[in-house]
């Protein structure tokens, strides 16, 4: 029935089944290299992944030695070397996306509802082109601003002499920092995720929120318990981006983390704060040099199929999560 | 203290009513007062942002630096200027776009005109969703695989039948990957917003559904595709992780081949984004005036390019179809 009254409004023709058959192989296309893409990194990641088991995710030893050990190892044919034992990329990763995601959220989320409903027009106007600014900046623009502006001022006044002096031999605190790197990304994501809070709020049908203002209830509750609540949907989805913008982010993170792949350790402390680290994706770049040697380009390959699987984890799981949301009526 | 009394001075529209309820609880009053200072953090990053890379750039940028080339050297006025950088920036986004451009509309008119069979559509849809989420460097190391391999081996440089699959065409091909899902989505929703009777008028002219597209809905979303085309624009001239990785890391066309544009487009080179990586005191090169100078280059076509979205957009909400 449905058939038959798409066929009697949409005039078709040979030429026309085919343009539609050559736009729908574009898309399969489209959906093969995604799929292409898991399979090549997958393969290539296997070798590192066998060798090491679970081992892999865990922690012993220095990461960047067993990453000079493999690299060597390169040269040597058959006498190859896999150990990698990634735990304190993995824990650096955690700690600056964990840390700028959820201050970003927070900070974003106040932004969205300010720019929806409270600020005046002219700061509207103001706003947006910012937002969508602040959102198209090169990371490495940031980085600049992080290694000129933000380090030196962690590195000369934050830390003192003292902290300095407790950590020697073990690490050098100069600025290079998780502090540095999660101010960054925090500014990084936050556009992001303000651009997708504020469409999902202004999405928000507006009797609901005259409904409520009409029942007594003043404009800030209001947003908070019938606007932000209707826009889950679209928090998750700006959530879920941001958090994969900043899983990626490797350039920025390269230029402010520091060199060492170090763990910091909150028991330290506040030195905990400027301590440097180096996530998984800036690995890659500091190591990208090494492709050519078979181990070190599993290993590399390795780190990457563990940012992608990360990636599409988070992917299913803002699905899995805007599931139950549906049920309201609540648009995306 | 004034901000925690503008609710009070600023009822908004529904003026006589807020004047009679009751005045806000003190917490209402403070998360006010919290957006406000953060929507205006928020202006005053950007203002400091901007301005900070206009005091630097008016400082260090020279005209010779946009007439020279990069040439090794330990101090500022022996390592050239950025000559092949920005023309490689211009090189890599106009491939990325010639790519991204036609894929990202043909999908679109695909999701939102045709979209059948319904599984295609979902499964496209999370495609591209996750394309969006994956991190660049994961889509730069699967370049180098791709265009390594022996079907795509010839459009990059080789030596001695090693091919190393660093290229423009091959960091230009990556890079489209950025920018589809900002095409597709902008070109989707332009589609989208175009009432259903616009398009069975031109069915009733006895145009078929892809004449329709493209004589009707394309034009009539075309602001859409130019946001969409100046979003991803920006994405691909700002992207550093593909070009450390697929462009080869010269900082001057390394050309191969002798056939004059085929030559540079096989070979490797660079972009203001590596350039400003390479410059900066975590990098190689540690030329903090070069470094400044590109970034103030850099912002200056981001800022270009966003002001270009501001008007298409402004462009598409005059244009209101009566439903």
């Amino acid at each position: 029935m449905v058939e038959e009254f798409r066929l009697d409004t949409e005039p078709t023709r040979d030429s026309d089944r085919r343009a539609e058959l050559m736009l729908g192989a574009l898309v399969c296309l489209v959906v093969v290299l995604l799929l292409g893409m898991f399979a090549f990194v997958l393969y290539q990641a296997w070798p590192s992944f066998s060798h090491n088991g679970l081992s892999w995710f865990g922690s012993r030893g220095n990461v960047d030695s067993q990453i000079q050990a493999i690299f060597n190892s390169g040269t040597s044919l058959g006498h190859e070397v896999y150990a990698f034992h990634g735990w304190p990329l993995i824990w650096g990763t955690a700690l600056v996306v964990g840390g700028a995601v959820t201050i970003a959220f927070v900070c974003s989320l106040f932004v969205a509802v300010f720019i929806v409903e409270f600020a005046p027009d002219a700061l509207c106007r103001v706003l947006e082109p910012v937002v969508r600014l602040l959102a198209s900046v090169p990371s490495v623009i940031y980085g600049l601003v992080g290694v000129f502006v933000l380090v030196p001022l962690i590195g000369n006044h934050l830390i003192t002499q003292g902290s300095k002096a407790s950590v020697q031999g073990i690490i050098t605190l100069n600025g290079y920092s998780l502090l540095a790197g999660v101010a960054i990304l925090t500014v990084m994501v936050a556009p992001v995720m303000v651009a997708i809070f504020s469409d999902g709020l202004r999405a928000v049908p507006r009797g609901w929120i005259e409904a409520s203002l009409g029942l007594g209830i003043n404009k800030w509750r209001t947003v908070w318990k019938i606007g932000v609540r209707t826009a889950r949907p679209a928090i998750v989805a700006g959530t879920v981006l941001a958090t994969a913008r900043a899983l990626g982010e490797a350039v920025m993170l390269s230029m402010v983390c520091g060199v060492v792949s170090f763990a910091p350790n909150p028991a330290d402390g506040w030195i905990f704060f400027v301590e440097p680290t180096r996530p998984l994706a800036s690995t890659i770049i500091a190591f990208i040099d090494d492709l050519s040697t078979p181990p070190m380009r599993h290993t590399l390959y390795a780190i990457a199929a563990v940012l992608l699987l990360s990636a599409a984890l988070l992917s299913f799981g803002g699905w899995a999560a805007k599931q139950p949301m549906k049920r309201y009526g609540a648009r995306t | 203290m004034s901000l925690l009394e503008l609710p009070v001075s600023q009822p908004g529209p529904r003026a006589p009513r807020a004047a009679q309820s009751p005045p806000w609880r003190l917490i209402d009053r403070i998360g006010l007062a919290v957006a406000w200072l953060l929507g205006l953090l928020f202006c005053a990053l950007a203002g400091a942002l901007v301005l900070y890379f206009l005091v630097q750039g008016i400082k260090y940028v020279r005209p010779s630096l946009f007439l020279t080339n990069p040439s090794p050297g330990f101090t500022a006025t022996a390592t050239g200027g950025f000559l092949d950088p920005m023309l490689g920036t211009m090189l890599v986004s106009a491939i990325a776009m010639a790519i991204a451009l036609p894929i990202g509309i043909g999908v679109a008119v695909w999701l939102s005109e045709y979209g059948r069979p319904a599984a295609l559509a979902r499964v496209a849809e999370s495609t591209i969703e996750m394309i969006a989420g994956t991190p660049s460097i994961v889509l730069a190391l699967f370049g180098i695989l791709l265009f390594e391999s022996p079907a795509l081996g010839f459009l990059s440089r080789s030596s001695e039948g090693v091919v190393f699959g660093r290229s423009f065409f091959a960091a230009g091909a990556m890079l489209s990957l950025v920018a589809l899902p900002l095409v597709v989505s902008n070109v989707r929703e332009g589609l989208e917003a175009i009432p259903d009777h616009v398009r069975e008028a031109s069915y009733a002219l006895g145009k078929t559904k892809f004449a329709t597209t493209r004589r009707v809905l394309l034009p009539a979303a075309r602001p859409s595709v130019l946001t969409g085309a100046m979003l991803g624009a920006g994405r691909v001239i700002g992207d550093t992780a593909i070009i450390v990785v697929l462009l080869g890391a010269t900082l001057t066309f390394d050309r191969s081949g002798s056939v004059p544009l085929l030559s540079t487009l096989r070979g490797t080179g660079s972009t203001l984004t590596y350039y400003v990586f390479y410059n900066a005191p975590t990098g190689e090169g540690n030329q903090p005036t070069k470094a400044y100078a590109a970034a103030f280059v850099l912002l200056m076509i981001v800022l270009a390019l966003n002001v270009g979205v501001d008007i298409a957009t402004r462009r598409s909400r005059r244009l209101r179809w009566s439903s």
